[in-house]
């Protein structure tokens, strides 16, 4: 850990969160209960616009602390997510708790100013008439001066920006922008801060950069968040747990490896990385596919199955036993796409039934176009399978 | 740990009636109900004056009779804005064309100086007319002494002057509009006809003028809505229009009940405009999408054309604005130096202060609604909000005389109020005219360019800027204070001057409404103008003009910046 996120660390232990004075009064926190509640909850939470629905019934729990990403194809219900959260937009049904309070549903409704939610927008939205020491203050009415001042000098640590303090926003870099909206919204210590797409403004080679501080802010001050997003390799970098949403519900929510390694539907797969489909047959000992045998398990009907695998699953060899070493026979396939990735070089090859699967080689493995491979799974790795358009739990 | 996909969509589906049913009870977006409230009875207090004189006269039918001449007033009103419509329409859409197709000399300035006439008020152009086409002005006297008749020179100084009048001073609307129809579409269609072998009659007839068509309809409509709202400039004229019915009838009766009648009638003129508007326009939106391309190069005229072009576009200019305004300095220059103390003393000094105290409350009440409004739309982001606000634009088309009318009638009925709790005489404001009563009405009429403004600079400010100021613990009080009224300081300072001028240029609200002996410099212009005193009445309306001119400024600025430029080739 880098000593500014310890310095970050230090700025929320409880007696300072104690200190705050701002909206904590709209509820105030039981820490003393013996269950703690999640930091954010929202239950069978709806929302239409007209005949629209946005978000259906939708349940979601946010640990304190933690770091979801929701991730899903535009108009897939998850900024509306965010609006419900924060307060800009009401559900039609359902509850939406901050903490241990309810701020919308069952007759309850506490407007944004009040929630002790952050924002932060994709085009930072910083107040360009006030200085950046001035927006960080923002959010500290009511805060004693000296503890504005101790707390603004925190915040800009925190996000290695200290010496913009009497800066305007247009006199900063897109990037410094971002970090500050992020340190604004740090200021008052929301319950939970909530991201939309904020880095998405930013070019491809700042971008992974400022995620990475911004991260690491929400680390270190141990801050809850929820982090919109439509790209996957953020998604997976930053989530504790990713959110994928369709269609207004959250289609699963898990670890960015469960998300990624045992996707729940075919909808999940093809959204979260690459993947290919393949017909599997039965046989007396569980399923095959081209790539091989899939499945010890006979209970599944084979015409509708399809198995699951992702480029980095499947192997390409040049001489192999005819038979994939589980006594079955496999022909040849044809390599006719290779794309340089640099650290990595993705062959696509054509089965012997006319379908494509993708792979990933090392980048010293580089085989021309034409060549005749054999294409695997990889050992160990036990690829998804998909009946209709959920996947089998798998057993492990 | 993984959540297997929820079923959820046939649940949600079922669910639809139940949102349904919710979303009917809360209309209001987020809610914050007072805001909504706020703005609803924004729009509400603009709406009294219509309203009120709606329901007075019908509580009067068939208790007063019509006035005498009602029929005459009409085709009198009727003949006015025919005449009206077709002068702007030869000299704005003519003006308008000439300028965007030919090029001759000093078209470039020309296309931007011919809106100048906007700031000249018809009152002032009024009484120079008068007094130089008059039988005792210097045209006439010439005439009578070389071919011994003046009848052809002194028409103007009759019933005719008045729609000359009005056509010089308010062709610039039609002319605004019209050149940015033929800039913006105009152009790429002018050039495929003429490709197409028409000639530029032709073209101009059969193309760019159904084209033109629905901006034309846009321009007379604001026309004709000037025309009607006038009721001191055709006075001049001995023209009697329904508006001057109104006018008369109140100050020589205070009979509300044949004022309020007289007053839909009025009205029923103006929504008869909006009518024909629309009926014009047809279902024709032309998207001006060819806008964003810059025009082609003008036709650049040669030998006498050129010439003639240039005399005819200066002609206007001249006759419009330069001519009069050069007749205001040299008497304003002689009425000062044959007595100086007039100016700091006496009447003058006393007129301009009334004005200006009057623009200054008009600007501030106007602009703190419209932010009121603007701010409120914003922080409820309901739907009811929106559409009152809306709302509240909508006694800029109303008349003047309504409007001064209306006023007195709710005035009147406050009055009937605090008399039954008990206040003796009420607030006794309604015979004796009111200063509360000009502002009431300025704040009906001058609301929309007020809201137009601040409502233009609200744009900018993204409404993520606003979310994050709630999000940060917020208030929206604290947000109108910390956030928006910074954020739109332009706006706001335009929508004062807007405003302020507007409410120094009004004269038939002040007429309506003034109390006895209380005179600002557009009554005082009107007042002297009437007795004859023109040199003294040259000052205040010069006075009047150079402020006017501020937001002709505006608009020029606001249609340059909108409209794409050809590269000058170098």
């Amino acid at each position: 850990m880098t000593s500014e996120a310890t310095v970050g660390r230090d700025a929320t232990p409880d007696d300072a969160r104690e200190t705050h004075v701002g909206a904590r009064t709209a509820y105030e926190t039981n820490d003393t209960g013996a269950q703690r509640d999640p930091a954010l909850a929202l239950r069978t939470v709806s929302k239409s616009y007209g005949d629209t629905p946005a978000v259906c019934e939708l349940d979601l729990a946010v640990e304190a602390g933690e770091i979801v990403a929701l991730i899903g194809p535009s108009g897939c219900g998850k900024s509306t997510l965010l609006r419900l959260v924060a307060g800009l937009e009401r559900p039609d049904a359902g509850e939406v708790r901050v903490g241990d309070a309810t701020v919308a549903g069952r007759g309850a409704w506490v407007p944004p100013e009040k929630r002790r939610v952050g924002l932060v927008f994709q085009e930072h939205a910083l107040f360009p008439h006030l200085t950046v020491g001035d927006n960080i203050r923002f959010g500290l009415a009511g805060v004693a001066r000296a503890e504005q001042d101790a707390r603004v000098r925190k915040v800009l640590e925190l996000v290695h920006l200290p010496h913009t303090v009497d800066r305007y926003p247009h006199e900063l870099s897109g990037g410094e922008q971002q970090r500050i909206a992020l340190a604004r919204s740090l200021a008052p210590r929301p319950e939970v801060v909530l991201l939309d797409e904020p880095f998405s403004s930013l070019d491809e080679s700042l971008r992974a950069r400022v995620r990475t501080d911004t991260v690491d802010a929400l680390r270190a001050t141990g801050t809850t968040a929820i982090l919109v997003t439509h790209d996957q390799t953020e998604a997976l970098t930053v989530g504790d747990r990713i959110g994928v949403m369709r269609a207004g519900v959250v289609e699963q929510l898990g670890t960015p490896a469960e998300v990624f390694e045992r996707p729940v539907s075919r909808f999940v797969a093809s959204f979260m990385g690459d993947a290919d489909f393949l017909p599997v047959v039965a046989d007396e000992h569980g399923l095959m596919s081209e790539l091989g045998r899939v499945m010890v398990r006979t209970d599944v009907d084979a015409r509708e199955a399809e198995v699951v695998v992702r480029p980095h699953e499947v192997a390409l060899t040049l001489t192999l036993p005819a038979d994939g070493g589980d006594g079955v026979a496999r022909a040849r396939a044809v390599v006719e796409r290779v794309e340089y990735h640099g650290a990595f070089v993705l062959h696509t090859v054509r089965l012997p039934s006319g379908r494509t699967v993708r792979s990933w080689q090392p980048h010293s493995v580089r085989y021309p176009v034409g060549t005749e491979v054999v294409a695997s799974i990889q050992p160990g790795l036990v690829p998804s399978l998909l009946v209709g358009d959920h996947t089998l739990p798998t057993p492990d | 740990m993984t959540v297997p996909a929820t079923e959820a969509r046939g649940a949600c589906r079922a669910a639809d009636g139940r949102l349904a049913r919710a979303r009917r009870v809360r209309l209001t977006g987020t809610g914050r109900p007072a805001w909504s409230a706020l703005v609803v009875l924004i729009a509400a207090i603009v709406c009294i004056p219509v309203v009120a004189v709606l329901v007075e006269a019908l509580a009067s039918v068939g208790d007063s009779a019509w006035p005498r001449g009602l029929g005459e007033m009409v085709v009198t009103t009727v003949a006015l804005l025919a005449a009206v419509a077709l002068g702007t329409t030869v000299l704005g859409v003519g003006l308008a064309w000439l300028v965007t197709a030919y090029d001759f000399p000093g078209r470039r300035w020309l296309s931007w100086l011919l809106v100048l006439p906007l700031a000249m008020p018809a009152y002032v152009l009024g009484f120079l007319v008068l007094s130089t086409f008059g039988p005792a002005g210097g045209p006439a006297r010439a005439a009578r002494a070389t071919v011994g008749t003046s009848g052809f020179v002194e028409w103007l100084s009759g019933p005719l002057g008045a729609p000359v009048v009005l056509s010089l001073t308010l062709y610039p609307y039609v002319y605004l509009l019209s050149r940015a129809a033929f800039r913006g579409q105009g152009q790429v269609t002018w050039d495929a006809a003429r490709m197409l072998g028409a000639s530029p009659w032709r073209a101009f007839r059969q193309v760019l003028l159904p084209l033109a068509r629905p901006a034309i309809a846009g321009g007379l409509a604001v026309v004709m809505m000037e025309t009607l709202t006038d009721f001191a400039t055709v006075q001049y004229f001995t023209v009697r229009t329904v508006s001057v019915g109104v006018y008369l009838t109140w100050k020589g009766s205070f009979d509300f009940a044949s004022a309020a009648q007289l007053s839909v009638l009025v009205l029923a003129f103006a929504v008869l405009v909006l009518t024909g508007e629309r009926i014009l326009r047809g279902g024709a939106r032309y998207d001006a999408r060819g806008g964003h391309r810059p025009p082609a190069a003008p036709t650049v005229l040669t030998g006498a054309a050129r010439w003639w072009a240039a005399a005819a576009a200066w002609s206007v200019l001249l006759l419009a604005f330069v001519l009069p305004v050069a007749r205001l300095v040299w008497w304003a220059v002689t009425a000062t130096a044959a007595d100086s103390s007039s100016l700091s003393t006496g009447r003058f000094a006393m007129n301009l202060a009334n004005s200006g105290v009057m623009a200054a409350l008009a600007a501030l009440a106007c602009v703190g609604l419209a932010l009121v409004v603007t701010h409120g739309v914003r922080v409820t982001g309901g739907r009811l909000a929106r559409a009152a606000a809306q709302l509240t634009t909508f006694g800029y088309a109303v008349p003047g005389a309504v409007i001064g009318i209306g006023v007195l009638v709710a005035f009147a009925a406050l009055d009937g109020w605090l008399e039954a709790l008990g206040v003796a005489g009420g607030t006794g404001l309604v015979v004796t005219g009111s200063v509360l009563g000009i502002l009431a009405s300025y704040v009906v009429r001058f609301l929309a360019p007020a809201y137009q403004a601040v409502d233009a600079s609200f744009a900018t400010i993204s409404p993520s800027v606003t979310n994050s100021a709630f999000s940060l613990g917020s208030s929206p009080w604290r947000v109108l204070r910390r956030v928006h009224l910074p954020l739109s300081r332009s706006g706001i300072a335009v929508a004062l001057v807007l405003v302020a001028v507007d409410a120094v240029k009004e004269l038939p609200l002040v007429l309506l409404l003034r109390p006895f002996g209380f005179t600002t410099l557009s009554v005082s212009v009107y007042e002297l103008a009437n007795e004859n005193f023109w040199e003294q009445a040259a000052l205040p309306a010069l006075l009047i003009v150079a402020l006017a001119i501020v937001p002709v400024y505006f608009l020029v600025r606001q249609v340059r910046l909108a409209e794409p430029h050809r590269q000058e080739l170098s």
